[in-house]
């Protein structure tokens, strides 16, 4: 009797290892480095140009720089290696532009105060965001606005605006880009989607033309022909001027953007709401707006982006933002060099990709969020 | 009665719309009298009178025959001639190198699709202006001077006065090697056409890509060793302080070109891959089971469809790249911003003027992409019955 129940296992038999090039690292390279002919050659060719090139870039950065240095001197002196010395020397002037020593406190607080704000909108669960929009949107330009311009009546004095210059003006001429385009483009959105004809003549016009030049000619345009185009004594400050050009052009591309949202929304959102009983504006701003705007927020983030990197080109107009500052330390006798340029550039260029690809990022998730929200 | 009126839609639709006309209205004759009392104040020239006065400035890079005694009209044709230089050049080069990137995103081998990636990533990223003035001023300009030119095979040579290709001069075989060229290219169509025939009444198949290959190289090359070189290479020569000969292309134009390849490539590699991969992949097994290879369901499936998802966004980057080639005003290319809207924008202070016409060039640039697509997507859109 009990030979027969020997036959029947008692525990499993132990697992086979799995065949050597099934899984690991081993079989990744074999799917991903060398599955054919051309992707093994491939890969011999990449290993090989990395080799010669990444090297010499690498020991270009670190080991060749010349991290501190009273002056240009050692830079001067040394051919093959970045200058790294002259951004941490230049970097107070990149960040503040002429603006007087004394007063960069209020640059200080309206920087932290404006990152503080914006991470309170873009966390996704962080609580009564309708009043950080409220804040961002509406009291804190007005109160950024005086505290770094400055106004005798609270005590701080003025600082003009010919003196701004550095990071925070490219900051300040993106963030009033968006505080002002986005109400301007919604309305721009409903202004197209509008069944009165005349309204969606005007915002089509308005729209198409503002999409079909290029961004510069808009800056030249509100650079020397809105002082044309206004009364005399209200001549708008130089400062203004290419803010109110940005704040129209981004516009123009944020009206696309909703209307894109505005046209995913379903029907019976619409035909809800009048149902309701609800009026035009209660209805856009109740029920369309708020289902529209969320589904477009990776669309508004990639757009300010676009307006973080475009705002380079205000100095075409003589505003002097952060890559303006830039080419500006580079005519400093004292610091002048064979690789200073090279440096600089690098140094700004790693500022924007991380401001931009970070932001890039940010809506690839927001966009992961909202996709899952809808599958169904 | 007059809450119904009130309450009528048709008369608050008529009523809003009135609204924004005059205000709208009033903002239009508001500025253009502001602008009339500014300009007569201060001497600005109102009419277009100033299109036919001596410019008196020279331009470095000229198609059209200009010196410094031609009018504003002609540097105005001037630097439309210079834009759309940038855009010949630039648009055929961004499209291999934007292709290429997004084909190799696409690929199988690790390496090849992260480093694309790493490329797109980096170059969307990074200001246009920025990667610019990189190039034209890092680069171009710390180059070493013409006596210790970087050369590329002994035919091209790039230093700090920018970049000198070899021109090509016609030689006696010239007009033999063109009339073969084009004998061969009217027989591989002709050839092509009798065998798709041929392939619709019987389906037997016929080597169309060899023989269309043997004559496009067999017949020139016939020309070649009958009536000799069709051309030969002009290479630029070190004489004095400067190279001489080739076709040199001055820094700016350089810069600018290689600046806007690069960036638009990026966004043109990221249309592709998303066209691609947007095709199902159903329509690649339905190629399969019908017995084609895969080259064939590449060409016959896959393409054609991606095709009509990538070229609507593709012509828009082209567009982008022309409003972007005014970035020229910064590495000082005498494009149409730089000659009209800066040069005789200053001089003449007709700024009204100048800037209606600099637009308007975009606009009709624009609008004449946007008219060529609608008649694109209405050739291929899909028919659905």
């Amino acid at each position: 009797m009990s030979d027969a129940i020997a036959f029947v296992r008692a525990r499993p038999e132990p697992l086979d290892p799995p065949p050597t090039f099934s899984r690991g690292a081993l079989a990744w390279a074999r799917s991903n480095l060398f599955s054919s002919l051309g992707s093994s050659l491939t890969t011999f060719v990449f290993v090989a140009l990395a080799a010669w090139l990444l090297p010499p870039l690498f020991r270009w950065a670190t080991v060749n720089a010349v991290w501190s240095a009273p002056d240009g001197v050692l830079c001067r002196q040394n051919q093959d290696g970045a200058c790294w010395a002259f951004v941490a020397a230049k970097l107070d002037y990149l960040r503040f532009g002429s603006y007087p020593v004394a007063e960069r406190w209020r640059v200080d607080v309206v920087e932290a105060s404006g990152a503080g704000l914006i991470a309170w909108l873009i966390w996704p669960s962080a609580p009564k965001r309708a009043w950080g929009a409220l804040l961002f949107f509406v009291v804190y330009p007005i109160a950024a606005f005086f505290l770094l311009r400055g106004s005798p009546t609270v005590g701080l004095p003025v600082v003009d605006t010919l003196l701004w210059g550095g990071i925070f003006v490219s900051l300040l001429t993106a963030l009033v880009g968006i505080v002002f385009s986005l109400p301007l483009g919604v309305l721009l959105a409903l202004g197209r989607r509008s069944e009165l004809p005349a309204v969606r003549l005007a915002s089509v016009l308005f729209i198409e033309f503002v999409r079909g030049v290029p961004f510069i000619t808009v800056l030249f345009m509100a650079n020397t022909m809105l002082p044309l185009f206004l009364p005399e004594a209200w001549t708008p400050d130089r400062f203004l001027r290419p803010l109110v050009g940005i704040a129209l052009f981004s516009a123009a591309y944020m009206a696309e953007e909703v209307r894109g949202g505005l046209q995913l929304l379903n029907r019976g959102q619409y035909e809800g709401a009048m149902a309701l009983g609800l009026n035009y504006p209660r209805m856009m701003a109740l029920v369309i707006l708020p289902q529209a705007l969320t589904m477009v927020i990776p669309g508004i983030v990639n757009n300010f982006v676009g307006l973080f990197m475009d705002t380079t080109l205000v100095s075409i107009v003589g505003i002097t933002d952060f890559l303006e500052a830039m080419n500006n330390a580079f005519k400093d006798p004292v610091w002048s060099g064979p690789t200073i340029m090279a440096t600089g550039y690098v140094f700004a260029g790693m500022f924007y990709f991380v401001f931009c690809y970070g932001m890039a990022r940010y809506s690839a998730t927001v966009e992961r969020t909202l996709a899952r929200g809808r599958k169904r | 009665m007059n809450a119904a009126l009130l309450n009528d839609p048709r008369v608050r639709g008529l009523f809003y719309q009135g609204l924004l006309i005059a205000v709208l209205g009033a903002l239009l004759i508001g500025g253009a009298y502001n602008a009339y009392v500014n300009m007569a104040a201060r001497g600005i020239p109102m009419g277009f009178g100033f299109w036919s006065q001596v410019a008196g400035f020279d331009i470095n890079l000229h198609l059209i025959p200009y010196s410094g005694v031609s009018t504003y009209g002609q540097a105005f044709w001037v630097g439309l001639a210079n834009t759309l230089l940038v855009a010949a050049i630039g648009i055929p080069l961004t499209t291999l190198l934007g292709f290429a990137v997004g084909l190799a995103r696409l690929s199988p081998n690790w390496l090849l699709s992260r480093s694309a990636l790493l490329y797109t990533n980096i170059m969307r990223d990074i200001p246009l202006l920025l990667q610019l003035l990189f190039w034209y001023n890092a680069v171009l300009k710390s180059l070493p001077g013409p006596r210790q030119s970087i050369s590329v095979g002994g035919l091209v040579f790039l230093n700090n006065r920018g970049l000198f290709l070899p021109a090509p001069v016609p030689l006696s075989g010239a007009p033999w090697f063109a009339a073969a060229s084009g004998a061969a290219a009217l027989a591989a169509l002709l050839y092509r056409h009798w065998a798709r025939r041929r392939q619709e009444l019987t389906g037997a198949q016929a080597p169309v890509g060899w023989v269309s290959a043997g004559l496009l190289i067999g017949l020139p090359a016939m020309a070649i060793a009958g009536f000799g070189a069709p051309f030969a290479l002009d290479v630029a020569k070190l004489s004095g302080f400067n190279l001489r000969g080739g076709i040199p292309v001055i820094p700016e134009l350089a810069a600018l070109v290689f600046g806007l390849v690069t960036f638009t490539a990026a966004f043109i590699a990221e249309i592709v891959r998303a066209g691609v991969q947007a095709v199902a992949h159903g329509q690649v097994e339905a190629a399969a089971a019908l017995g084609l290879h895969r080259g064939l369901a590449d060409r016959l499936v896959v393409v054609p469809q991606a095709m009509r998802l990538i070229v609507p966004p593709l012509t828009s980057q082209y567009v982008n790249l022309v409003k972007n080639s005014s970035l020229a005003v910064f590495v000082g290319y005498p494009d149409l911003v730089q000659i009209f809207a800066g040069t005789v924008l200053n001089q003449t202070q007709a700024a009204v003027q100048v800037m209606a016409i600099t637009m308007a060039v975009y606009l009709a640039i624009s609008i004449a992409v946007a008219v060529a697509l609608n008649v694109y997507n209405a050739r291929h859109a899909l028919k659905e019955r």
